[in-house]
């Protein structure tokens, strides 16, 4: 049975196993990859993507969990504050492998959309659950700060 | 040497013929204006201006492709938004890390072994160009100035590109020996030109490995014994040949390969594998049996590192003689990305996309299974998520799974995808070690002997890399146990080595993970015992000729404005100090006592790493490496249950830092002229010990027992 929804604004529809994750749908089947893969059991937020607009784990999401359902992926965000989270990111140099920065950006995307002035205490709060090997963790507090106050200004 | 037929030697020698014997054939040289100038083997001057350097160093988050690229453009005299950058291909003659005779990246070397020939191969680029306006403009070379990527001749007022001179530039001989910068003549060195990858690593472009696709590609999951040892007695694949999307299975040498369709269908179809293990050969013991014998080991260990005086005669004679144990667990990588590759093959050749740490061994590894010439191999070395030591293992066992199981399954595109299960549970550990500390003190209090006896698992016993073994000594077991800062007299470094059936290896920082925190915690017990100040005893203690030692304490201790080890409001200080990879480094950390485990505030740096050359990120990794070393201090461990079999799988049992652990960090750079030593991993092995200090400034006790938390 076919499962149809749409990704970035475009419909699609998909034969796969209803149980099959989310994330090997946008990855495998629609070569969206800057969705990663990093442990597949909702610890470590690589995968996170907008599930009618609100950030989830893709990985532990099954396909047919989100039919009908508006998807955003990192290729597909748009408005002020996924333009503000993306330059803070690209200026600030938060990257180091990168890997799980797909995840860290959506994740403060949905946040900062939900939570316009956040304190830091927020920030925190909000980022604690994607997870960083490279522990770029005080230049994302940075970031998401200097994408808050861009918003505010 | 002719002037344009270097030996071989001269690269083989890492010698100032580098360059030169790097340069690349000339025959195929186009003179349509589109193709780009090749100076040398590590630089590409393209007509539409962009200069592109060819990294010989995987990028994986240290930071190589702006450190090294910045070398050249310096040289160059380019403008930085010009540059480019790209993974090398694996090609030791052209790419050798002179520092270890192969191509590879690891030991933090990437910028040292790089710091002469990518200056080089700046300068003899710019050299060629500025010959070739001279030539075009008939000027003396020597009234051509070249700054911010124009080379302008200002009494003809005479200006081009690089992109311009590219074609020309491609016809000039390369110069013998370039003249290289003195530091004082550096305009993008020490400066932080901005992170070349930061923009596709903010936005979801950056290609990894796993986002290779290739057409007609299966996806392939191996089943791993349960065990370490293990090996497969019996399998019945129909289960997972009944998962849809699954096309087939194959035993392989380290497993059973399942191929599908897609890497859901590929783990689907394994879990649905019904394998018969057989053990025999497996390792059984759990890791807490092995800890128990390894500190039994450490007691009596006998192979001597290391010795100065009369270690024996001392503690006699002492007024009180301290002991303690330590005991580290076996640490995982846990890098963000899973170990994954991609291998297409055929026709006599292979083509290989992965993160390869040590591409001649890789290449060869994988030309060994496929039985092909290693240069019928080509790796595209990709963006790796993280390695930390993980992708550089001697045995090449992931490259060479890759290409057992393409070769199982004959010509075409695989993808093998280890997933993070595979990843954890898969061996490849910072060797579980033990240490027995004794010291000496004397009734003024002063250290008088000083016994550190390490019991591990060689690293490089029974690998290609078992000829560095020397006297029975793996350096990389108790690098940062020997050649200390400190005059301790009667000292004596030992060790025992240990085996077991789990694979060890590098693991951020290698030997000094655990050195550091033994000697550093133990030093500052007997200075507390001896009624001394821990930054003051240090600095008392440190040999004359160990001054960048000195100059990173003294510049911490400035920082955090040292008073002592309590800072009030419930929080301790805790100071440590350790060089590794010829980089030195000092830590102060703020900690306080949080339901009975630390919790870190702030932390101040020092580090001396030579010339600084982005000193932005310098501070980042130094940050990095600082987390995650935190990271395992706190909480990380694999644990081998009853049986052997490992207990940790994902990220829930294995926890490392999070964002609300990070403390703030403040690095400061000590200013300097010296060559540049690396910054990849001399910011992890401090942080441990500073922590533990404090916490035993706070609770009385040195946690001897690593990870601090129980998770």
């Amino acid at each position: 049975m076919s499962i149809s929804f749409t990704v970035n604004g475009a419909e699609r529809t998909t034969d796969a196993d209803p149980a099959k994750p989310l994330l090997w749908v946008i990855r495998d089947e629609l070569r969206l990859t800057g969705t990663k893969y990093g442990c597949g059991v909702a610890q470590c937020g690589s995968c996170t993507v907008m599930i009618d607009g609100v950030a989830q784990r893709a990985c532990v999401t099954p396909i047919d969990a989100v039919a009908g359902a508006d998807i955003t992926t990192i290729e597909g965000i748009e408005g002020p504050e996924a333009e503000a989270v993306k330059a803070a990111w690209t200026e600030l140099e938060v990257a180091q492998c990168g890997y799980c920065q797909s995840g860290q950006i959506m994740t403060a995307t949905a946040f900062l959309q939900e939570t316009p002035n956040p304190t830091d205490e927020d920030i925190t709060f909000a980022m604690d659950n994607n997870l960083c090997r490279c522990a770029t963790y005080a230049r994302i507090r940075e970031a998401v700060r200097r994408a808050a106050d861009t918003l505010e200004a | 040497m002719g002037k344009l037929t270097p030996t071989r030697r001269a690269f083989l020698a890492g010698t100032a013929g580098l360059v030169i014997a790097a340069t690349l054939p000339r025959g195929a040289r186009a003179s349509d204006g589109t193709q780009p100038f090749v100076p040398n083997a590590f630089v590409r001057i393209a007509p539409d201006n962009t200069v592109t350097v060819l990294v010989k160093h995987i990028e994986f988050g240290q930071g190589t492709w702006t450190g090294l690229t910045t070398m050249v453009a310096e040289e160059l005299d380019a403008d930085w938004s010009q540059m480019r950058a790209e993974h090398a291909p694996a090609n030791v003659e052209l790419y050798v890390n002179a520092l270890f005779g192969i191509q590879g990246t690891g030991g933090s070397t990437a910028t040292p072994s790089s710091w002469m020939p990518m200056r080089q191969a700046g300068a003899a680029a710019r050299a060629m160009l500025v010959e070739a306006a001279a030539n075009e403009w008939g000027v003396p070379a020597a009234e051509i100035t070249v700054s911010t990527g124009v080379i302008s001749h200002q009494a003809s007022g005479q200006t081009a590109t690089f992109g311009d001179m590219a074609e020309a530039a491609a016809n000039v001989s390369a110069p013998a020996e370039p003249t290289l910068k003195t530091p004082d003549q550096f305009t993008l060195i020490g400066k932080d030109v901005s992170r070349i990858e930061a923009a596709q690593k903010s936005n979801g472009t950056a290609q990894f490995t796993i986002d290779v696709f290739r057409d007609g590609m299966l996806s392939v999951a191996v089943a791993h014994p349960p065990k370490f040892g293990a090996t497969v007695a019996s399998f019945d694949a129909s289960g997972a040949l009944d998962v849809p999307g699954v096309e087939r299975v194959e035993q392989i040498p380290s497993g059973i390969a399942v191929y599908a369709q897609d890497t859901w269908a590929a783990f689907q179809g394994r879990d649905a594998l019904d394998i018969t293990w057989d053990e025999a050969n497996a390792e059984t013991r759990s890791s807490d049996q092995m800890m128990t014998a390894w500190a039994e080991a450490a007691r009596t260990a006998d192979l001597v590192a290391e010795e100065s005086g009369d270690l024996d005669a001392a503690l006699s004679d002492a007024a009180e003689v301290i002991e303690a144990e330590y005991r580290f667990p076996f640490l995982a990588h846990a890098s963000m990305e899973p170990l994954d590759g991609v291998l297409e093959f055929g026709d006599g050749q292979a083509q290989v996309w992965t993160g390869s740490q040590i591409p001649t061994t890789d290449q060869a590894a994988i030309a060994s299974v496929l039985g092909l010439q290693p240069p019928s191999v080509t790796i595209n070395t990709m963006l790796t998520g993280g390695s930390f030591g993980r992708r550089a293992t001697p045995d090449n066992h992931f490259v060479a799974e890759l290409a057992q199981a393409a070769r199982a399954a004959g010509p075409g595109a695989y993808k093998l995808q280890w997933s993070r299960e595979d990843d954890m549970r898969g061996g490849y550990y910072r060797p579980l070690t033990v240490h027995y500390m004794q010291g000496g003190l004397d009734s003024d209090g002063n250290i008088v002997g000083w016994r550190n006896n390490v019991a591990t698992q060689s690293i490089l016993a029974g690998s290609p890399f078992e000829g560095m073994i020397q006297n029975g000594i793996d350096a990389t077991s108790i690098e940062g146990s020997t050649r200390m800062p400190y005059d301790l007299p009667n000292a004596r470094v030992a060790m025992a080595n240990m085996s077991s059936g789990v694979p060890v290896l590098w693991w951020r920082s290698v030997g000094h993970t655990h050195t550091a925190y033994a000697t550093e915690t133990f030093l500052d017990e007997l200075l507390e015992r001896g009624g001394k100040d821990r930054v003051q005893g240090r600095l008392d203690l440190i040999r004359s000729d160990a001054g960048r030692d000195r100059a990173v304490l003294e510049r911490v201790a400035e920082m955090a404005n040292w008073q002592g080890v309590d800072a009030g409001n419930g929080i301790a200080r805790g100071v440590a100090l350790h060089e590794s990879f010829n980089t030195y480094v000092a830590m102060i950390a703020d900690v306080s006592d949080d339901g009975g485990q630390p919790r870190v505030h702030r932390v101040w740096v020092a580090v001396d790493c030579g010339i600084a050359i982005n000193p932005r990120i310098i501070e980042t990794q130094v940050a990095g490496a600082l987390g995650y070393g935190l990271s395992a201090a706190m909480f990380e461990e694999v644990t081998l249950l009853d049986g052997g079999e490992v207990d940790q799988s994902n990220y829930d049992l294995y926890r490392i830092l999070r964002h609300s652990e990070m403390p703030q960090v403040e690095v400061s750079i000590i200013e300097s002229t010296m060559d540049p030593t690396g910054i990849g991993e001399p910011g992890t092995p401090p942080i441990a010990p500073a922590v533990g200090n404090a916490w035993r400034a706070l609770t009385g006790e040195t946690p001897k027992r690593l990870p601090f938390v129980a998770v």
